[in-house]
Formats: structure tokens, C-alpha cells, sequence
């Protein structure tokens, strides 16, 4: 139910704050969005849709932190040991 | 698709995977919060790639499965009057009441639609002022400020022929009602991410301490999830018991204040009964005085209505990391989505309904 996913916004319209909407792109698929609750979104943003409504804008530095950790790690594991065989691929489980 | 697609890569969760394995030296039982969370850890195989040490038991964070059952059969009292248009998010239509449900009112020709969002309840509302027209507001803190701008939206509009009927839940009260419980085996949470986009981080400091149980709040994504396991394991080997962020990408730590702001001009805060685990105080939201004339409730004299559940049904040991589906006998026999006994089974983020689809019980021949 709290399921939200991200979309870029692609235009704005209305001006008073309550009102304010615009049209965002969920890879490729456009809808019409809310965004009273993401006052500062502008053009060209990643917010997190819910239902209808941006809840937030996508922080793209914080984005980056996971994979900034990860690319650590792996610059440690380098160092201790070669690298092992490619992970397997992670593939949804299907459905009965 | 960007945000999303990054945070499936398969080498990135394996080796969020084996640094967890490299760090965990005991046994710990971890509980993720959200509905959501159990469906992508079954769905992407998330927990059989942790170490043995590890365990995930499935919280109560799945609004469809605690919206108690009187509140379901006040929906279908509502939807089968005639003239009334009741409008309801798609999952709460297959949800059983004590007799029926919505979806076999809408088949007996009751106007039920599915809505995508709460606003297109209220233009339903604006195009039929001769009908009335009711949402069912369910959620948790993530669906509230949506919810709470319908009637923000018909109030303004002056909209009589609008009405929602609420059953708002609460998380951190539910976290503390396990964490209380005197057979609670959580040691830890994944909180949840758009839960705490809406609110924000600080109420969850005090329940992080009184209980010493580290809280990191998480998305939903693959690597999101193994990465806010490997965040709870190193605070629980360390002995820490802090609130963190792993889902800083949309979580700020005072969260949404513009959302908050309606909510609580809509909502105040009153106890709640949640289906599978009973009542539990201030653990819900209901209209403040100012809106109880959208009180679908009131409008339609159907506040009264009690009901109670399934004694078989263990839902209640489930939600509170007790039991897991399978240690359930009437598990995939009497209790299937098609017909659930009770809370887990009736929605696709319930722990039951998850295990259902991807780990089917093994039928003897």
C-alpha cells in the first residue's frame, strides 16, 4: 500500500501552492501528479509518487552515498583478494 | 528506469550480502516494519542469501491486513445503500468482511469503482453532486496526506455530497506495542522509508532508546533492503541502538512539514483496533471535530457496527514476528487469498499472501 516509485517531472502548472500539479514521466509512462507536498520541485526533478502525490524530492547526493559505499568496499575486498566469480543474476521469484 | 533499476543490481546486493556475512558473529532477529519490504525480500529471495545467523520476521506494516474486519463490513454497509458511489483503492475490494465483501457488492450492482488517488474520488464527487460519494481512507502515515487532501480539497470546494471512511493506522505505536510484548524476539527494525518520508526520523529516537533496539529506516529496493540489514547488524554487533537513515534519497530527518501540516489540520490522533493484534492506544488517526461532517461514519450511521475474527486464524502471532506462515495449519489449506481466514492472507504485503505466491506449501501426493 505504501508502494511509491520515481518519476521526473516534466512540467508544472498552477500557482497557488495547494493547487500546484504537473505531469511526470515514470520511464516513459506520463501522469498527472500533485505536487503540493514538494514546494521546491522544479522541472526536470525526481520525486517519489504516491497515489498521486510527490511525498519528496529525490536527493541525488544522498543517491549517490550507497554506491559511493559500495565502491569502497570493493576497493577494500580488491585489495585483500582477487575478485571471485560474477554474482548470479537477481531475478524476481515467480509467481504460483 | 532511473532510481530504481540501480538499486536491483544483482552484485551490488551479493556484496552487501557478504559483508553482512563477515560481520554477523550472532544470531539476531530483525523485523522490517513495511508490507512492501516483506513482498521484495519473498519476492527477490533477500532473506536466503543472508547468513544462517540472521533472521527476518515480517511486521505488521501492511494497512489492508489490519484494517479490522468492522470497519470492512461498515465499507459494504455503506457501498450496498442505494446512490452511494464508494470509491476505494483496488486491494481493499477483495478484503472479506464477515458475510461478503466490496467487490461481491459491486457484482449485486453497487456502484464500487477502484480510484488510482483520493482526488479522483472528490472529482467523482464534483461531477455527481446528486450522488453521495464516499472513499475508503486507509493507510498508514504515507497515505495520509493524500487522503487528508480530499477533504481539505472538498472543504474548500463545499462539497456536501462527499464523505471518507477512515482507518488511519500509526507505526511507531505498533513497533512499540511488539517491542512491549512480553515474548518479543525483535532485536531490531527496518523502519519504513515512506512512512518516514511523510513524518521524518525523530519519533522513532525515543523507542530506539527506552528498548535499546537499533531502528534504520529503509526503501525497498534489493540493495536498499541488504544494505539497512547490514546498518541494523553492525549497530547490533556493536552493541549500538541509534535511529539511521539508510533511504536518505527521500527521508529527511524532519520529514515532509507541508504534508504534515494538513494531516494534522484533517487528523488527531485516537486508538485504534488492528485486525490480528487488537486495540492499541493512539495508534491511529481520525478526523478532527472541524471535518466530522466528511465523516462517512457518522453520515451513514454505521459507527456502532463490532466484529470479531477467526478464531483459527494466527495472524496476530505473525504480525508480531511470533510465528511465520508456514507454522500455520490451516496455512495454504482453509487459508488461501482466495479465501483468507484473516489479516496476512488478505492483502499481496501480507506475510501470508507473500509465501503463498512465491513459496507455495509443499502439497503431499
Amino acid at each position: 500500500m505504501c508502494l511509491a516509485i520515481p518519476g521526473k517531472i516534466l512540467s508544472v502548472a498552477g500557482d497557488e501552492p495547494l493547487q500546484r500539479s504537473g505531469r511526470v514521466s515514470f520511464g516513459g509512462v506520463v501522469k498527472e501528479v500533485n505536487l503540493a507536498y514538494v514546494p521546491d520541485a522544479v522541472i526536470g526533478d525526481y520525486v517519489i509518487v504516491h497515489v498521486g502525490f510527490a511525498l519528496s524530492k529525490v536527493d541525488e547526493e544522498e543517491a549517490r552515498q550507497t554506491f559511493e559505499y559500495l565502491r569502497q568496499m570493493g576497493e577494500l575486498e580488491e585489495l585483500a583478494a582477487p575478485p571471485g566469480p560474477a554474482a548470479p543474476p537477481l531475478v524476481p521469484k515467480p509467481s504460483h | 528506469m532511473k532510481y530504481l533499476d540501480e538499486y536491483r543490481d544483482s552484485a551490488a546486493t551479493h556484496r552487501l550480502a557478504a559483508e553482512i556475512k563477515r560481520v554477523t558473529t550472532k544470531p539476531w532477529v530483525i523485523m522490517e516494519v513495511c508490507g512492501g519490504q516483506t513482498h521484495s525480500i519473498v519476492k527477490f529471495g533477500i532473506d536466503e542469501l543472508l547468513p544462517p545467523e540472521i533472521t527476518l520476521v515480517h511486521g505488521p506494516g501492511c494497512p489492508v491486513c489490519v484494517t479490522p474486519l468492522e470497519i470492512i463490513d461498515r465499507a459494504i454497509t455503506i457501498a450496498s445503500q442505494p446512490g452511494v458511489i464508494f470509491c476505494s483503492f483496488g486491494d481493499m475490494l477483495r478484503v472479506p468482511g464477515c458475510h461478503s465483501d466490496l467487490l461481491s457488492v459491486k457484482a449485486a450492482g453497487g456502484d464500487v469503482r477502484i480510484v488510482y488517488s483520493p482526488m479522483d474520488a472528490v472529482r467523482i464527487a464534483r461531477e455527481n453532486p446528486d450522488r453521495q460519494v464516499v472513499f475508503f481512507a486507509v493507510g498508514f502515515e504515507t497515505t495520509a496526506p493524500p487522503n487528508a487532501m480530499s477533504v481539505h480539497q472538498a472543504k474548500r470546494e463545499g462539497l456536501t455530497n462527499f464523505s471518507i471512511l477512515v482507518s488511519h493506522v500509526l507505526v511507531p505505536p505498533a513497533m512499540e506495542a511488539i517491542l512491549s510484548s512480553p515474548n518479543c524476539r525483535v532485536q531490531a527494525f527496518l523502519a519504513a522509508g515512506h512512512v518516514c518520508t511523510v513524518m521524518g526520523t525523530t519519533e522513532y529516537e525515543p523507542i530506539a532508546k527506552k528498548y535499546h533496539a537499533p531502528i534504520v529506516v529503509t526503501g525497498f529496493e534489493p540493495v536498499d533492503i541488504m544494505h539497512g540489514v547490514l546498518m541494523v547488524v553492525q549497530q547490533l554487533e556493536s552493541g549500538r541502538a541509534e535511529v539511521e537513515n539508510q533511504y536518505a534519497r527521500s527521508v529527511r530527518k524532519e520529514g515532509n512539514p507541508p504534508a504534515q501540516q494538513i494531516v494534522h489540520e484533517v487528523f488527531r490522533v485516537i486508538p485504534r483496533k488492528w485486525r490480528g493484534i487488537g486495540e492499541i492506544p493512539a495508534s491511529g488517526w481520525g478526523l478532527t471535530p472541524e471535518y466530522a461532517a466528511f465523516d462517512a461514519e457518522l453520515r451513514f450511521g454505521v459507527a456502532d457496527h463490532r466484529a470479531d475474527e477467526s478464531p483459527e486464524c494466527i495472524s496476530g502471532l505473525i504480525l508480531q514476528g511470533l510465528k511465520k506462515p508456514h507454522e500455520c495449519p490451516a496455512f495454504g489449506t482453509r487459508c488461501t487469498p482466495e479465501r483468507p481466514l484473516g489479516a496476512t492472507m488478505v492483502s499481496s504485503e501480507g506475510a501470508c499472501a507473500a509465501y503463498y505466491r512465491y513459496r507455495p506449501p509443499v502439497v503431499a501426493k
